[in-house]
């Protein structure tokens, strides 16, 4: 029985039923609306209309935490990070040697830290809202993207589980072999490249395998019909308008606000 | 196409002076076959490996030029048209459960070949619903395919490939990998499809015993092309030239045991690893699978490691060879064999663990590390104390017959060989407790003589050897204790 | 009665993509995006180390964009490079090693600095300076678009720096280690279904 990563257990009745096209939809309009600017206004906009929409995810706090705690971890540092290297105007905050921070490079820093933050949460969104095979039923069936990549690429994902399992499977093993539990920083790196490419040894049997049990069953013809169907509802619609209202609001707010700070000016 | 008019029938199959060569290779993988089966038969398809039975059922399929360039000699015909024309016609099955599942659920799963042949919605889910009937698979539609037992997911291959309506049924060794409740499971399934449909039937197996009473005709072929022996299995199977050459190809032919010698001497010398209340698990926080095991694992001893599937076999295995944390109790080696280490086998280094206690895992891939066969048998001792003792190696490689091989790349090696070849690189290091992970698993009579008896001169010579299997002949051959394993306890039971 | 031999199949050197092109693509950008989560899963530390001077994370982007070089090398055909980078960018967004949509943008970029190589070359030669070359367009793809993207309030001096360490790391991680690893698992018999399998480096 394998660890599946790819939500089992779908929380959020409500965001299930929507379709993922329009869940994709609102997801990357509330992304490209973020990713144009870099200021603090925007992302709190964006992050408090998401936390206000938490509750549609059917996850306690904690449960979301235990799953989102490195996105906070990486968020501070990318935070860290820009309040360092950034333009240094403003009042001196702490100066220890080389490293300086100012209120501008400290604003700055913050600003990326919610943006890193706002970004990350529809992802978060999508995934525990969404089944795979539907995911991949809407996008060949509604976006029409190439139904045989759609469901290679579903066939493959099924298998992250796995693969993880059979990593640590090849740990063991190589354990076995003597290999696994030097100290010296070169022979570790030397190890995790190996079991790396064991991983990868195996994947590449295990899909020349499957490509030729999906070929035996008809898979790679012109035309094909779709068993499940992909359906849109008046949920999507609400969805859909969600989003572009989140987008719309964070890009306005911001520009009203006067920190609108377009990435490529 | 027009599958409102109801399935098509049997296929009918003619081979003429049929070959076929892959790109890029000297030798042709099947040369001048002919022979033609009338819709309905069923065949069981036998021969050397190499006699190119595995490239004949992807032909037939219809899949052997789709990935691969290659030659073709002479015509094969399903209902008098290529294969390559007659998509659906023929369904193929292959050996590994678990490399062809597609997709997450079992209704969906079924339903992936209907769709492909731009089946209509509603036939569909029709076709999905009697295939799985056939197949005697009582689940509901969106059961989680990664949760089936071998069996199921060979019976779930199987109806995925009767709801394309197949008039030819291939089957390539799908019971090679199942444990033997699985076979029967899968055999019986077989039956009641071939019944209700009457469908055409090639099957390619080793284990000729499970299906001698369903197929009517026996086809064996000649490793250097054309065909060996055609006939009825009663025939075919009890005729002294094509039996003997079976046997000799490492086929099971029913009623015929490979000469292994004598009962073992029943075995215990001293202790040299103790288990007491030991209780193992797979993952750190995840169940236990087995509780409180106590065991002595002796020198010159063999234990076997029995039990149901999922049971916690190679948890416990792979526990007492120090390489999974216990959960709970203590796990000791004894002063002598661990020497200058801890007296923890969980706690020792690589490189003391694979000079005192050998593991060899099922798929003996997993377990390859370097470029070639000679480097592997190296590899050991290299790691262990920097010198190699060539003439210790050498006897290594000719014992197991690898000494042909020392310049290949490990992963090109025949799976019998890759077998061989995991047991020398445990062997090369002398470990004296060595533990084996269903070492017969899907292996031909051959091999299997081969291992037995190279086991049981190790346990001659002093070794412990513990082998988790569901093979009672091996257990039988090897002698020696038998520690069950059921509803996560264990039991020792001595012959 | 031997009719003389046929050639048929479909050939691994045309520019059209088979089933088993799709579906090794796929399982291998999956596998890279495992590999990729037991890296930094070992070595969390890292990112910690590197936030110190952020651009010193440039030196390891590399391990990022094997997917797409790679993927290019074993797939050989249009597309492969950016399809296998994008993929494995989905899986590290699903498993949790880096986060939100934006990754597939930067996943999309990426495969596309090493395609760009490949399709300079009109997809005819893969040998090791073409996938040194291709590990640093994806490398130059990266530092740059994680600088409009990313870390557009840093100084231009740190962007800079943080260009050049990625294009590094491109070359020698994304670059050099596809292809010894394409050549190790052409070794193995593995790719025996693709030209990579087959014939030497052109």
């Amino acid at each position: 029985m394998s660890t599946d990563h790819l939500t089992p257990v779908l929380t959020g009745r409500t965001l299930v039923r929507a379709n993922p096209v329009s869940k994709l939809f609102a997801a990357a309009v509330i992304t490209l609306a973020l990713m144009s600017s870099i200021d603090w206004v925007s992302a709190v906009v964006v992050l408090v209309c998401e936390v206000a929409l938490m509750p549609l995810l059917g996850i306690s706090v904690w449960g979301l935490f235990r799953r989102i705690w490195p996105l906070l971890i990486a968020a501070l540092i990318g935070a860290y990070g820009t309040a360092l290297l950034a333009a240094k105007t403003g009042e001196v905050l702490l100066q220890l040697g080389p490293v300086l921070f100012t209120e501008g490079s400290v604003a700055a820093g913050v600003a990326v830290g919610l943006r890193a933050l706002a970004l990350a949460l529809p992802g978060i969104f999508i995934v525990l809202t969404t089944d795979p095979t539907d995911l991949a039923d809407a996008l060949a069936q509604k976006l029409r993207l190439p139904h045989r990549f759609v469901l290679g690429a579903l066939a493959a994902l099924r298998l992250v589980g796995l693969l993880m399992e059979q990593w640590e499977s090849l740990g063991l093993a190589r354990h076995a072999r003597g290999v696994g539990s030097d100290r010296s920083v070169s022979a570790r790196i030397r190890n995790l490249l190996g079991q790396s490419f064991g991983l990868i040894v195996q994947a590449i049997r295990r899909a020349t395998r499957l490509a030729t049990a999906m070929e035996a069953r008809g898979f790679g013809g012109g035309t094909r019909t779709w068993a499940r169907e992909s359906t849109f509802s008046p949920l999507d619609a609400v969805v859909a308008g969600v989003g572009l209202l989140v987008a719309g609001g964070a890009v306005t707010a911001a520009v009203l606000a006067g920190t609108w700070n377009f990435i490529l000016s | 196409m027009t599958p409102e008019q109801g399935p098509p029938g049997p296929v009918h199959v003619r081979a003429r002076g049929w070959g076929w060569r892959h790109a890029g290779r000297k030798a042709f993988a099947a040369r001048g076959l002919d022979l033609e089966i009338s819709p309905g038969e069923r065949v069981l398809l036998l021969g050397a490996s190499g006699a190119g039975k595995s490239t004949v059922l992807h032909a037939l399929a219809g899949v052997l030029g789709a990935n691969d360039e290659g030659e073709q000699e002479g015509e094969l015909l399903l209902d008098g048209a290529p294969p390559a024309e007659a998509r659906g016609r023929a369904g193929l099955v292959l050996q590994d459960p678990e490399t062809q599942v597609v997709l997450a659920r079992v209704g969906d799963e079924v339903a992936f070949a209907p769709e492909n042949l731009a089946v209509p919605r509603e036939e569909i889910w029709r076709r999905v619903g009697r295939a799985l009937d056939d197949v005697g698979l009582d689940l509901p539609l969106d059961h989680p395919t990664t949760s089936l037992s071998g069996g199921q997911k060979q019976r779930l291959a199987l109806a995925s490939v009767l709801a394309m309506e197949p008039g030819l049924l291939l089957l390539d060794e799908p019971t090679a990998n199942l444990d033997p409740a699985g076979v029967i499971e899968v055999r019986d399934a077989v039956v009641r499809v071939l019944e209700s449909t009457g469908a055409t039937l090639v099957v390619v197996e080793h284990r000729v015993a499970v299906w001698a009473d369903v197929v009517d005709r026996v086809i064996v072929l000649d490793a250097h092309g054309g065909v060996l022996a055609d006939g009825e299995p009663g025939e075919v199977l009890t005729q002294q030239a094509p039996r003997e050459r079976l046997a000799a190809a490492g086929v099971w032919v029913p009623g015929w045991q490979p000469e292994i010698g004598g009962r073992m001497p029943d075995g215990g010398g001293e202790t040299l690893v103790t288990a007491r209340e030991l209780t193992v698990a797979r993952t750190r926080r995840g169940p236990a699978a087995v509780h409180e095991l106590d065991l002595d694992v002796q020198e010159a001893g063999a234990l076997s490691i029995t039990g149901p599937n999922g049971a916690g076999k190679s948890t416990a295995a792979l526990t007492l060879g120090g390489l999974l944390r216990p959960r709970s109790g203590t796990l000791r080696a004894s002063a002598e064999l661990a020497g200058t280490a801890d007296r923890d086998p969980f706690r020792w280094r690589s490189t003391q663990l694979v000079q005192r206690i050998g593991t060899v895992f099922q798929e003996p891939e997993h377990q390859f590390l370097t470029p070639t066969v000679a480097d592997e048998l190296e590899f050991g001792p290299l790691r262990v104390g920097g010198v190699v003792d060539r003439e210790r190696i050498a006897e290594v490689a000719e014992r197991l017959r690898l000494t042909g091989l020392l310049k290949a790349n490990p992963f090109t090696l025949s799976g019998g060989e890759k077998r061989r070849l995991s047991v020398a690189t445990m062997l090369a290091t002398a470990p004296r407790v060595l533990i084996l992970d269903e070492p017969t698993f899907g292996q031909d009579a051959l091999t299997w003589a081969e291992l037995v008896t190279l086991l049981r001169e190790l346990v001659e010579g002093g070794t412990a050897v513990l082998s988790v299997t569901h093979d009672a002949d091996f257990i039988a051959a090897l002698g020696g204790a038998e520690l069950r394993i059921a509803d996560g306890v264990g039991r020792v039971v001595t012959r | 009665m031997a009719t003389s031999p046929v050639r048929t199949g479909t050939s691994p050197t045309t520019g059209q993509w088979r089933v088993v092109d799709i579906v090794v693509a796929s399982v291998l950008a999956v596998a890279v995006g495992v590999v990729f989560f037991a890296w930094s899963a070992g070595y969390s530390g890292i990112s910690v180390l590197t936030a110190g001077f952020p651009p010193l994370a440039g030196l390891y982007s590399g391990c990022w964009l094997i997917a797409g070089v790679l993927g290019g090398l074993i797939i050989r055909k249009p597309g492969a490079a950016i399809y296998c980078e994008m993929l494995a960018a989905a899986v590290s967004a699903l498993i949790g090693t880096q986060w939100g949509l934006g990754v597939l943008l930067s996943g999309a970029i990426q495969g596309l600095g090493a395609e760009l190589v490949f399709l300079l070359f009109l997809y005819r030669r893969w040998n090791l300076p073409v996938a040194l070359l291709a590990g640093l367009g994806a490398g130059l793809a990266l530092g740059i678009s994680e600088n409009i993207l990313y870390n557009a309030l840093w100084t231009i001096e740190f962007k800079l720096l943080y260009v050049l360490f990625a294009a590094a790391s491109g070359v020698v991680i994304a670059g050099l280690l596809s292809w010894l690893a394409m050549r190790g698992l052409a070794r193995t018999g593995a790719l025996s279904s693709f030209a990579a399998g087959r014939t030497a480096d052109v």
